[in-house]
């Protein structure tokens, strides 16, 4: 950096500090360019549009005296009409579209893979007010998908982080920045108690987890507002508009949650960051629609997503069938879900699974004397102990990092490969003369008991888990150890 | 992926078939020898019996290692027939039988629809990453 104002010995305080402070500069500059540029084409559009054709001139009693950023009944600003030109320009969305935009309040529910786009469209597009929900801080390994954030925000609120980037986008938007998770007891008060008896118009769920899905739709069905759902993992996503006038909500299609197993998160499952912001943009792209009464939503409809085979496919109500459940226990016909137990609700034991990676519970499978900790581990290792360390992760987690000596089995196999592991601890007595010990790893110390569980019954009675897996061997032992 | 009935499908659906009255021999002779000359769905005749495409979406892909299969299935058979007749050779599907939709033909459908021959049947467990 050649700037005289950071220099190399600067903290990252002092380059955020810097950072913010040009930012806002910029900010200033840049919104002066764009009250300049409208007063020019003000001046200049009527001749302009004369010479093409006259009837694609802007309505003129549209652009009247409202001051930068401003919106009335009657109209928009010049400025306006600049930024958002384009949207104009369109014949299906036009001015009404966007004074309706302009006046809709849209929350976002969480500011991760799906979030990211959705939040930076609508700010973009103009939504007068964009809430965001999210109590996670960035994390280096969320930047792949997670297009909001940048390298700078790594360990900071997720909505700061994503509130900077609209801010930094669309300055005359309204932003709000709802610090905390989304849950039964303050959904109902977030959604429906915004700012001066405002409320939020249109939900959108960004989330990552099952439990916080059901709970945002059961929000939405109590207080009648319309949910657009999307969901990302892997290589497929899927999208639908849920309790849009009349239509089906998320528990009308999937009543009862599947098993934990059956829903993974893309920190264990993997996710290519790119499905999450097609979903996204999707998303972004029916909350307008939503917001603005444009187009056909994808109400009782959902859309599904295959990245590997590129393909989406829309599946449908019959057409003779409403699509609502009158069985649903939210909005069925004979539905008696109040506000009262909704705030009881306990969506995680509903799901079996929690709402939060944090709070993941750590299992306790097999008995103390069957574990060991990465510390005292790593002492038999110096003292060279024969032994044979027994990773069980899958063979592409294998890839990415292992404890050097290690060998893989998969849990998945491991009943097959009873004798290559005797065979292993065979060999690794043979050279100190001694028995050699049998250790299992694996990422975060839960598959390994489930292993040892296994093996302790089937002929290795002396197999040992190691507590906390790769995670804690690369917090306690070795720091530069990789994970991911 | 797309697996192609295994011969030990085709026998189940001639086991099935001796039951069936209104089936004769010769169809499902036909319908066998055919299936196994050639993978093309097109192409294939299977007399009375009906041929479902069944689309594998989400867990449901990860448990049964495939994106679609195509089954054999007597005519009048249902889309719980299909499932059940899933469920015996992919035991794992059980963990998201009770959560998922069925889509025929890009229609949400209850499980006692009657299938049609070349029917496409979609299963499809939620997602829940974002």
């Amino acid at each position: 950096m050649d700037s005289g104002i950071v220099n190399g010995g600067a903290s990252s305080d002092d380059i955020l500090r810097e950072i913010e402070r040009l930012e806002a500069e910029k900010k200033e500059i840049e919104n002066r360019i764009l009250l300049l540029q409208a007063q020019l084409n003000n001046k200049t559009a009527p001749d302009a549009c004369r010479k093409e054709d006259d009837t694609d001139r802007f309505p003129r009693p549209l652009v009247n005296s409202l001051r930068n950023g401003e919106v009335s009944g009657e109209g928009l600003s010049a400025d306006m009409i600049y930024r958002y030109s384009r949207h104009l320009l369109l014949p299906d969305f036009g001015v009404e579209g966007q004074l309706k935009l302009l006046k809709s309040s849209i929350l976002v529910v969480g500011a991760g893979g799906l979030g990211s786009p959705v939040a930076l469209y609508l700010a973009s597009c103009g939504v007068g007010c964009l809430g965001i929900v999210d109590d996670d801080m960035v994390e280096l390994n969320n930047l792949h998908r997670q297009i909001i954030h940048a390298e700078a925000y790594v360990g900071k609120l997720k909505v700061k982080s994503a509130a900077a980037a609209c801010r930094a986008i669309n300055s005359s938007i309204k932003l709000v920045e709802h610090r905390e998770a989304l849950k039964a007891v303050n959904a109902l008060d977030i959604v429906s108690k915004l700012l001066k008896l405002k409320r939020y118009d249109v939900v959108v769920d960004a989330t990552d987890n099952l439990p916080s899905r059901y709970m945002i739709n059961d929000c939405c069905v109590l207080l009648g507002k319309p949910l657009i759902s999307g969901a990302a993992l892997g290589l497929e996503g899927q999208l639908t508009v849920h309790h849009h006038n009349g239509g089906p909500c998320y528990r009308c299609l999937f009543p009862t949650p599947p098993p934990t197993a059956a829903c993974q998160r893309c920190s264990d499952s993997g996710v290519l960051g790119v499905v999450p912001g097609v979903i996204g943009c999707l998303q972004a792209l029916e909350a307008i629609k939503v917001a603005t009464a444009v187009g056909e939503p994808l109400s009782g409809r959902m859309l599904l997503f295959d990245a590997l085979s590129s393909r989406i496919r829309i599946v449908r109500h019959l057409v003779k069938m409403r699509g609502r459940s009158s069985h649903c226990v939210v909005c069925g016909e004979n539905a008696a879900f109040t506000q009262q137990n909704f705030q009881n609700f306990d969506y995680e034991c509903f799901t079996q699974s929690p709402m939060s990676d944090r709070s993941s519970p750590k299992l306790k499978l097999v008995p103390e004397s069957a574990r060991i900790s990465s510390k005292e581990y790593k002492e038999l290792v110096d003292k060279h102990e024969p032994h044979v360390l027994l990773d069980v992760r899958p063979a592409h987690h294998f890839k990415i990092s292992a404890i050097p000596g290690s060998v893989n089995i998969p849990l998945s196999i491991l009943e097959d490969k009873l004798p290559t592991i005797d065979l292993a601890l065979r060999e690794a007595g043979q050279v100190s003369g001694k028995h050699a010990s049998l250790y299992v790893v694996c990422r975060r110390g839960n598959d390994s008991q489930r292993a040892v569980q296994y093996l302790n019954g089937n002929g290795f009675p002396l197999a040992k888990d190691l507590i906390g897996g790769l995670e804690s061997w690369a917090q306690d032992v070795d720091r530069t150890f990789p994970i991911y | 992926m797309t697996l192609v009935i295994p011969l030990f499908r085709a026998r189940e659906v001639t086991s099935m078939a001796e039951e069936s009255e209104d089936t004769c021999a010769a169809n499902k002779a036909g319908g066998v020898t055919k299936m196994q000359k050639t993978s093309d769905m097109e192409e294939r005749e299977v007399g009375p019996w009906i041929e479902v495409k069944v689309l594998f979406f989400a867990r449901a892909r990860e448990l049964t290692g495939l994106t679609d299969i195509s089954l054999l299935m007597p005519p009048q058979s249902t889309a719980r027939d299909c499932m059940s007749k899933l469920l015996n050779n992919f035991p794992k599907l059980e963990e998201i039988y009770n959560s998922m939709v069925l889509a025929l033909n890009e229609e949400y459908v209850p499980e006692s629809t009657v299938l049609r021959n070349r029917d496409e049947l979609a299963i499809i467990p939620p997602i829940s990453g974002g």
